[in-house]
């Protein structure tokens, strides 16, 4: 390579003349990015209306579709006449399920647990034959107008056969009627995590407390409901779809429509917020790409907040009988907890994994030697279940959180000290549980003690008793939790472990562009998370360039690498990891593009201050903007390919779990029943901190996600399946005025399992907050007699527990 | 169904459409004037995504007629920025301070804020909560949407609000 290479070589010139055109990039104003609570670069677009999510795109031509969905909650179809509704004002086609026969197969369920059988019937976008919950789609009207479909849907009569329903999962395990009468039975499965010695366990044991823990059923309730836009045009498929898992819908549009995977893009525009309802496979997808194809009209459709409530897979619904055993001085001995699940109508793409993902850390933070999940999954006539943020682990959090309470208020030990004696050690980890997992780091002891700097629980006790006197029941509950999340490595869950037919991988692949911007491309989908933001601070830290200049592309299957989405808190711990290790070697790559053309050993490169410089020289180097420049010129050494742009497919070794502290203070009326929080602190620990800001407001989200559920939600169907909550007016969301403002504080313990030391923080607090909020309600009631209590913690139902309590109320 | 004339003035700006009587107010902004900023959450007028104010006064575009918004101002999320485009101090404030995620409410919410701090614009922690209680986020446990009003009220003070 010739002399005048270098500090004012070719490549440098470009990019000074790139530089006077305002294209090129220097050196970002400071590099250490990680860490900062930067503000995020998605904000611009959504503050100002100029966000773009699939309501919001439009194509020429496009049809509107309106579902005609059952009034029933099990029947048989005997007649669909559509002849009224064909003739309705611009109205294109009327199809039913008889119409979709050229499917390769029904809806995917993508769990085969080995050895383990799992009753799957099949699942069509539109119902064949039979309905069998409250909404389940029967018809499908396509035409010219938005308001013009509706009203033709109103027009097609069907004739319905009603057969029993049954909503009560108890009853449904004990035998008809059947949801699928072909099945004979309404049991799914069965699965058991067993770990120990159970019964050693229990014989061992001092005391035993035994509960029925119920985490009733909620709804995932993003604010922007479900829709798609198909475009099948020229043997060629785009789907618009508001989903967390743009890559599976592809796969599954691949496969069920018989279209080759390469002519099929599905885009996740701007989502709207998801919370698991959008992680999902769903029969709208498939029917709006089936109609485009079928009328080579662009489809639309776009979901009302009431089909939402009927139709967009729900969660929890698990009823739990729990029995935990321990030593006199509180060491705990035994953990049985036997689930009974409540799937709904259908199996949807994880839905019998759910309650197994909470099995896994049944034992929560604590060393049980005997630990033990037995799950059976029932099938009624309600709406099918599957992942809602958390997806398993808050129930089963709740499931040991309350029930060490318990213990603790028969073994008369402060719910402080009971946790203590429990902890696993902090010398322990990486420590391997009675669930067969291993815990990568942790340390409990330190979040309870940041949370106990924050509450003074001696001061709160004198406060309760004072308060009490001016009859004002104040309680105050805790939680210390502990979750697996980083969903990922395959070899546990792919199909030789837990059976999940997919890999659990994330892929990321970076482009530098001639001028030193930077394009990113992650296989995680966001939908709110912040990964434009957090991706961006990872990447510019280790290319050195400002985040600015690192575009952040996520949830289109056309541009970047294959990917496996965003759900089960793994965006940050295995896509932003991928991202790390691909920036990484963009890095690599640039120093011996600098070795080459400042003649230096390329072990002698550095990147501090934006520049890859000779070490000891900090005066000799390039930007990374003059590295493209002679990447994109072939300046590169022999051997070496030109161009500046990598692709990375990551598998870690395994999951992350996250942990943390939590307190809840709640303020019951006994008059009226009404518990409201008062005050909540959440000490949580995620490992290293990416953005602290986005961490802030996961955890603020999480938790608010979980007084809904303790305190207000609650999906509500009749005897007769006719679902009670449908809106919103029914459905009570937690609005701002119900809350406080939160406390929130950080711990530090880096994962061992990536790079970056991160852990997810996107169910953290949906996870941890449920059993805060319920011990404080029943810390509080505890004077008038109430000593336990299931959620939903609605004003109706601690009234009633405190008459049944037989105290009254104290004058 | 028959359509009929409807003069809307949207962000200072004068639309004639031909609508369906029956069109909703947000529908008419969205799917006629392309003004996709006002989001739809529920069939309800519980959610408040759609608001948008009309003649200065917050209100939610799903319980209107476009044919009822015929002689007011119409403001929307695209017009609350200034024309060289520096963010309303409310809008600065929710970035500063991470009042959104996901964005779908966030216009909505922006919306009820001014129109919030307009009547009150020094507002309690209280009064800031009890102000949005009709607008609904799933994402932020309005932890920072309460921060963010509270402060762009103190950034702005009484002239928050939006000037109309």
């Amino acid at each position: 390579m010739s002399e005048d290479i270098g500090e004012g070589g070719v490549a440098s010139e470009i990019s000074e003349i790139a530089a006077e055109q305002g294209e090129a990039h220097g050196a970002p104003s400071q590099s250490n990015h990680v860490g900062q609570a930067l503000r995020r670069k998605e904000d611009p677009r959504l503050i100002t209306g100029r966000g773009r999510y699939v309501d919001d795109i439009t194509l020429p031509g496009t049809l509107w579709a309106a579902l005609v969905r059952s009034p029933e909650a099990h029947a048989k179809i005997v007649s669909i006449d559509a002849s009224a509704a064909n003739d309705g004002p611009g109205v294109h086609a009327v199809f039913t399920g008889e119409d979709l026969t050229d499917l390769a197969g029904p809806l995917p369920m993508a769990w085969v647990p080995p050895g383990v059988e799992v009753n799957n019937p099949p699942h069509w976008p539109l119902a064949r034959g039979t309905v069998n919950h409250v909404g389940d789609p029967v018809a499908v009207v396509l035409g010219e107008d938005r308001y013009a479909v509706v009203d033709a849907a109103e027009k097609v009569v069907v004739e319905y056969d009603p057969l029993p329903a049954v909503t009560d999962p108890e009853k449904a395990l004990e035998g008809a009627p059947f949801v699928h009468e072909e099945l004979g039975t309404n049991k799914v499965h069965e699965w058991s995590l067993p770990g120990g010695d159970i019964e050693a366990g229990f014989a061992e044991a001092d005391v035993i407390v035994e509960r029925r823990v119920v985490n009733h059923r909620t709804a995932g309730a993003p604010i922007e409901p479900r829709g798609v836009l198909a475009d099948y045009r020229a043997g060629e498929l785009t789907l618009w779809t508001a989903t967390q898992v743009p890559h599976f819908v592809r796969l599954f549009l691949s496969i069920l429509l018989g279209i080759s995977e390469e002519k099929v893009r599905v885009i996740a525009p701007e989502v709207g917020g998801g919370f698991g309802s959008k992680l999902q496979v769903y029969g709208e997808e498939v029917l709006a790409c089936w109609c485009s194809r079928k009328l080579e009209r662009p489809v639309k459709w776009i979901e009302t907040r009431t089909e939402n409530m009927a139709t967009a897979h729900q969660g929890r619904d698990q009823i739990a009988t729990v029995r935990m055993g321990a030593k006199r001085d509180g060491k705990i001995t035994a953990w049985h907890v036997k689930i009974l699940a409540d799937f709904g109508a259908y199996n949807m793409l994880l839905t019998p994994l759910i309650p197994s993902l909470g099995a896994f850390v049944m034992g929560g933070c604590y060393a049980i030697p005997n630990v033990q999940t037995d799950i059976i999954g029932v099938f009624t006539n309600k709406c099918p279940t599957d992942a809602i943020r958390g997806a398993g682990r808050p129930e089963a959090t709740h499931m040991v959180e309350v029930t060490l309470d318990q213990l603790a208020a028969e073994l008369e030990l402060s719910p402080i000290e009971i946790r203590r004696r429990n902890f696993i050690a902090t010398d322990a980890f990486p420590a391997a549980v009675a669930t067969g997992v291993v815990y990568d780091s942790g340390d409990y002891e330190k979040t309870l003690d940041r949370l106990l700097e924050h509450v003074d629980l001696d001061a709160f006790r004198s406060q309760q008793e004072a308060l009490r006197s001016e009859g004002v029941y104040r309680g105050i509950g805790f939680s210390t939790y502990t979750e697996i999340c980083g969903l990922a490595p395959s070899r546990i869950t792919g199909p030789d472990g837990v059976g999940v037919q997919a890999g659990g991988w994330e892929s990321a692949m970076v482009r530098v562009h001639n001028t030193g911007a930077v394009t990113a491309y992650t296989g995680t989908s966001g939908h709110g998370q912040g990964h434009e933001t957090a991706f961006a601070q990872i990447v510019a830290d280790r290319v050195g360039v400002d985040p600015e200049i690192v575009e952040v592309i996520h949830g289109d299957t056309g541009t970047g690498p294959e990917g496996r989405n965003t759900y089960g808190s793994r965006s940050l711990a295995v896509g932003g990891e991928a991202l790390a290790r691909c920036a990484n070697r963009i890095a690599d790559k640039a120093k011996a593009v600098v070795a080459h053309n400042l003649e230096a050993a390329p072990e002698d490169i550095e990147l501090a201050d934006g520049k890859f410089s000779v070490r000891g020289s900090p005066d000799k180097g390039m930007t990374l903007a003059e590295v493209a420049g002679a990447a994109y010129l072939n300046m590169v050494p022999e051997g070496m390919d030109p161009g500046l742009e990598e692709t990375t497919f990551h598998d870690p070794d395994n999951f992350v779990f996250p942990f943390g502290a939590h307190a809840c203070v709640v303020d019951v009326d006994p008059e009226t029943g009404k518990a409201r929080v008062v005050r909540y602190v959440a000490v949580d620990d995620c490992g290293n901190a990416i953005n602290p800001l986005i961490i802030d407001g996961q955890v603020h989200g999480g938790i608010v996600h979980a007084i809904g559920q303790a305190l207000y939600e609650r999906v509500a169907y009749d005897e007769d399946g006719q679902l009670v909550t449908g809106t919103f007016v029914d459905y009570a969301l937690p609005t701002a005025a119900e809350l406080p403002s939160f406390e929130t504080d950080r711990t530090v313990t880096p994962s061992p399992v990536n790079s970056l030391g991160a852990k997810g923080v996107g169910e953290a607090g949906t996870i941890a907050a449920s059993p805060a909020v319920t011990n404080a309600v029943i810390d509080a009631l505890r004077p008038l007699g109430v000593n336990y209590i299931n959620m939903p913690l609605t004003p109706m139902r601690v009234w009633e527990e405190i008459q049944s309590a037989n105290r009254g109320v104290p004058a | 169904m028959s359509t009929i004339p409807v003069r809307l003035r949207v962000n200072g700006v004068d639309h004639e459409l031909e609508a369906e009587p029956r069109l909703l107010l947000v529908h008419a902004l969205r799917d006629e004037l392309g003004l996709t900023g006002t989001h739809v959450g529920c069939d309800t007028s519980n959610c408040g995504a759609c608001t948008v104010h009309l003649d200065g006064k917050p209100v939610k575009s799903c319980t209107v007629l476009a044919v009822q918004a015929e002689d007011v101002e119409i403001t929307t999320i695209e017009g609350m920025a200034g024309s060289n485009g520096e963010l309303h101090p409310i809008q600065e404030a929710f970035w500063n301070d991470h009042g959104l995620q996901c964005g779908y409410c966030t216009p909505g919410m922006i919306m009820a804020a001014a129109g919030l701090l307009a009547e009150n614009p020094n507002p309690t922690e209280d009064e800031v909560r009890h102000g949005l209680e009709g607008n609904l986020c799933r994402c932020t446990g309005y932890h920072n949407i309460v921060k963010a009003v509270l402060d762009a009220a103190k950034i702005k003070g009484p002239t928050v609000g939006v000037e109309s």
